[in-house]
């Protein structure tokens, strides 16, 4: 995937926080004792990339670096470091498909190709209306849920293909879908049901 | 002290040597590409692994710290075997391009490879390939070659203090590089060229100019600024090919500027190669015999007192001796060497010398800084107030223009007000100069090429005594020249004599036309328009503003071409060798001088350089060792007089383009288009 900066047209020339995300910030930054606010920097810029709808322009980065005193280098290694933040624009719901090892021996691959042929999108592309982006991601670390996507802000688990059409499909019309397993199980607890705890102990 | 065993042999080291060190200690070499000894350690290429006994695998020798009772290894087969896997996977990426690599020939990873490489590869995927930067005219990169050791982005950081340079991405995607595409705003750069362990940063101008081991290598010293940086010049057939650093601890460590790096395309433009003498308002060529003749039939009934010289900034001492007995037998005393104005040279050798040594930086534990810009006059000696300051507990405050310095500083005013609130005590920073063991002042051309100059000079003088700068084992004073050739000039005494204009008088009288002969040995930045109708002789090797005006044309040699003295701002004299011969007719310059002298019939009594030299130690005893300090005694620095109210202002308009071997060059230009650009961008 590649970390360079979106392409000159798609950047804004400036950005600044809302007034909420000012006020956030400034919590952020108290989390850390006097010159050390560089250590806010993920958080600023996560702030930053849920602001401008799910992407950092460089705009972003810069502003950040500004309000924490950094050179603006030390803000874009980290935001070029971590695939959670998207330095091009993307589409209104971000899949990240789980294809690390054991998503895959579980048939994460199923689900990404199955998933690109209902959105007619390849892996890394956004659909041509605009509501989503589909990429694949290393690991997600839910590997006893497996396979795993994760969308916006929320893990789906526990899945098959159909599964996961289905989570599309009702994203699709407007609806919020649960998030988790999508199986009859409680988090991570047994697939074939409790076996330890199974009564109260006194 | 800990002792360990390295290879057999026992040696006991300090505390807080890295095996790395300590390995170097006994002799025992280790590879490494990431490892630098002026930058932070980093341990990332792997290439330096040693055997320590009771550890389970081989351990980064340049991050670990020597122990108590450590057994080295660094010549066992599992070394060995350690250090080919690490290479064989630095090869996986690097492309196989060493014929049209420029790193060809002086390549540490080429070298390392000989020994550590295996013959045959065994990676059959594919290779990675890297979008290369664009970060200015200076440095080439094909980032393919990267091997990510972080030289580069350590030196950046820590040394040039621009914060630019960074990796982006990660793992296999990782790029080095400044992300958003800029040049780097360094005037340091080019070391980085030198640091690149691999070909992923080259030098730009010099791209496949030539093959290291096809050049003529020649040691000899810079002469761009007034620190005189220990340099290479490397040649081929009449070309300076490149510059490169030399290392001296005591000057510029291993660092050099770019101007002196990248200037060197200068020296075959524009260049004076044949004497001219105006006819009809046009420079005609001339043989040296009609030169020599024409000047001859002005001088020779002229009176002394109608008759000028200024002296350049690039010159050597050889020739300001020939011309200042030259000029006393003409009986003239309308001699100055100082260009710009500037109001240094009386009294006292440390009022006018960089007294705590460059290297003596590193010990001072606060500093002002007067009228002065480092970054711009001597950007190695900034760079040294930078690893000074990096250390801690060193304020420094600022009176003058407020510029970035690469460095924190205290900005205290803009001119004579502040240095005078100082002086009386009332300014805050009075007391930190004063509660510091080994307080430091620069006072820099700002504060002295302008009319009030000493008693700027005296005021800072004072400055200096009342905070404890002056004692037996540390003297704080300094004065910072920009032209190589100022130092050797107020040693040697080119000074206006009794009765005698400074370079503003000569000017003026010129212009009233008082003075009729301006004798102008290298000066180019002086207003020629203030010249006036006076006759004017120019001797130097380019076609600047000074040869422009003149009527007649002396082609003298650069300092590539003659072993000249030159004194830097410390008062270290030092010499820059010959590599090459003048261009055409042009000749060493103190043999121009000595001709026409004969011509003149004021015959100078020395036939060859040594005699010549025997003079120059004569008038200064301190110019006959080479490469040491002659510290000087303090005294009386100036006066104490009323000082106007103007600013001090910044003497260095343009830096790339200083002198007239850099005006000469292209790639000096550039960078000046490329800093006038981006400052424009800025002010928008």
């Amino acid at each position: 995937m590649s970390r360079s900066p979106a392409p000159e047209r798609f950047q804004p020339s400036t950005f600044s926080f809302s007034e909420e995300n000012l006020s956030r910030a400034e919590v952020v930054i108290g989390y850390y004792p006097p010159g050390r606010k560089a250590s806010a920097v993920l958080a600023l810029l996560d702030l930053a990339q849920r602001q401008n709808d799910g992407w950092l322009p460089r705009a972003a980065m810069d502003a950040v670096a500004k309000y924490l005193d950094m050179p603006r280098i030390r803000v874009y290694e980290v935001a070029t470091f971590y695939e959670m933040f998207n330095l091009a624009p993307i589409g209104e719901h971000h899949i990240r498909i789980c294809t690390t090892t054991p998503c895959q021996l579980r048939g994460a691959l199923d689900i990404v190709s199955r998933v690109e042929n209902h959105l007619n999108v390849e892996l890394g592309g956004t659909t041509n209306d605009g509501k989503f982006t589909v990429d694949e991601f290393e690991c997600l670390g839910a590997c006893v849920n497996a396979p795993v996507i994760w969308i916006d802000d929320d893990y789906y688990e526990d899945l098959d293909p159909d599964k996961a059409v289905a989570i599309i499909d009702a994203l699709c019309r407007g609806e919020k879908p649960t998030s988790g397993p999508q199986i009859n199980r409680l988090t991570s607890a047994p697939v074939s049901g409790a076996r330890t705890l199974l009564k109260p102990v006194d | 002290m800990p002792k360990l065993t390295i290879n057999g042999s026992d040696i006991s080291v300090e505390k807080g040597t890295t095996v790395l060190q300590a390995c170097e200690l006994v002799g025992a070499e280790v590879p490494r590409f990431c490892y630098h000894e002026r930058l932070s350690i980093a341990g990332n290429c792997r290439m330096c692994l040693v055997e320590l006994e009771k550890s389970p695998k081989p351990i980064a020798s340049c991050a670990m710290e020597v122990a108590d009772g450590m057994v080295v290894h660094t010549d066992t087969p599992l070394v060995k075997n350690a250090r080919e896997g690490v290479m064989e996977f630095l090869l996986i990426n690097h492309p196989l391009d060493c014929p049209i690599c420029d790193q060809g020939g002086e390549c540490d990873l080429q070298d390392q490879s000989i020994t550590y490489g295996a013959g045959l590869g065994r990676f059959t995927e594919k290779k990675r390939a890297v979008d290369d930067k664009d970060i200015g005219p200076l440095i080439k990169t094909i980032m393919t070659r990267c091997i990510h050791c972080t030289r580069c982005i350590r030196f950046a950081t820590e040394v040039a203090g621009v914060e630019e340079f960074g990796a982006t991405g990660r793992g296999e995607h990782m790029e080095i590089g400044t992300y958003v595409e800029a040049a780097v705003t360094s005037e340091l750069s080019g070391n980085m060229i030198d640091l690149c362990p691999v070909g992923a940063l080259t030098s730009k101008p010099y791209a496949f100019n030539a093959r290291p081991w096809e050049l003529r290598k020649c040691e000899s010293i810079d002469v761009h600024d007034a620190v005189g940086a220990n340099i290479r010049i490397d040649a081929r057939g009449a070309d300076v090919m490149r510059v490169l650093p030399r290392r001296n601890d005591d000057v510029n460590e291993e660092w050099i500027t770019d101007k002196t790096r990248f200037s060197y395309d200068g020296l075959s433009m524009q260049r004076l190669d044949t004497p001219y003498v105006r006819r009809g308002g046009v420079l005609k060529k001339a043989s040296w015999e009609e030169a020599f003749g024409v000047v001859a039939s002005r001088i020779k009934n002229m009176p002394g007192d109608r008759i000028g010289a200024v002296i350049g900034d690039l010159v050597d001492a050889e020739s300001m001796v020939a011309l200042k007995d030259l000029f006393h037998s003409l009986a003239s005393p309308h001699i100055d060497c100082r260009q710009d104005g500037s109001k240094v040279g009386k009294g006292v050798r440390a009022g006018y010398l960089f007294n705590t040594t460059i290297a003596g930086i590193e010990h001072a534990d606060a500093c002002l800084l007067v009228g002065t810009n480092p970054r711009m006059e001597a950007p190695l000696i900034n760079s040294r107030l930078r690893k000074r300051y990096l250390m801690g507990g060193f304020p420094i405050g600022v009176v003058g223009a407020s510029e970035d310095l690469t460095y924190d500083v205290e900005w205290l005013g803009d001119g004579p007000d502040a240095l005078a609130s100082i002086v009386d005590g009332a300014h805050p920073f009075f007391e930190v100069l004063q509660r510091a063991t080994n307080p430091m002042l620069i006072v820099g051309p700002g504060a002295l090429a302008r009319e009030d100059g000493e008693a700027v000079l005296g005021t800072t003088a004072k400055i200096a005594e009342l905070t404890g700068m002056v004692r037996e084992d540390w003297v704080g004073f300094n004065v910072l020249h920009s032209a190589a050739g100022r130092v050797a000039g107020l040693e040697l005494g080119l000074l206006p004599g009794p009765g005698g204009q400074d370079v503003n008088g000569i000017l003026n009288c010129a212009a009233e036309g008082r003075i009729n002969i301006v004798y102008l040995l290298g000066a180019d930045e002086i207003p020629m328009e203030r010249l006036g109708s006076a006759f004017v002789v120019y001797q130097g090797h380019h076609g600047d503003s000074g040869a422009n005006r003149a009527d007649v044309i002396f082609p003298g040699a650069a300092y590539t071409e003659k072993e000249g003295t030159y004194i830097n701002t410390e008062g270290r004299v030092q010499r820059t060798r010959k590599v090459l011969f003048p261009p055409g007719l042009g000749r060493e310059d103190w043999t121009i001088i000595r001709a026409l002298s004969d011509t003149l019939g004021h015959k100078l009594p020395y036939n060859n350089v040594g005699q010549l030299r025997d003079r120059m130690c004569a008038i200064a005893p301190q110019l006959s060792v080479l490469g040491s300090v002659d510290p000087a005694k303090w005294g009386e620095v100036g006066f104490s007089g009323p000082m106007r109210r103007e600013p001090f202002a910044e003497t260095v308009k343009d830096y790339f383009l200083t002198n007239a071997i850099c005006r000469a060059s292209i790639t000096m230009a550039d960078c000046s288009a490329l800093k006038g650009s981006r400052e424009a961008m800025a002010a928008k």
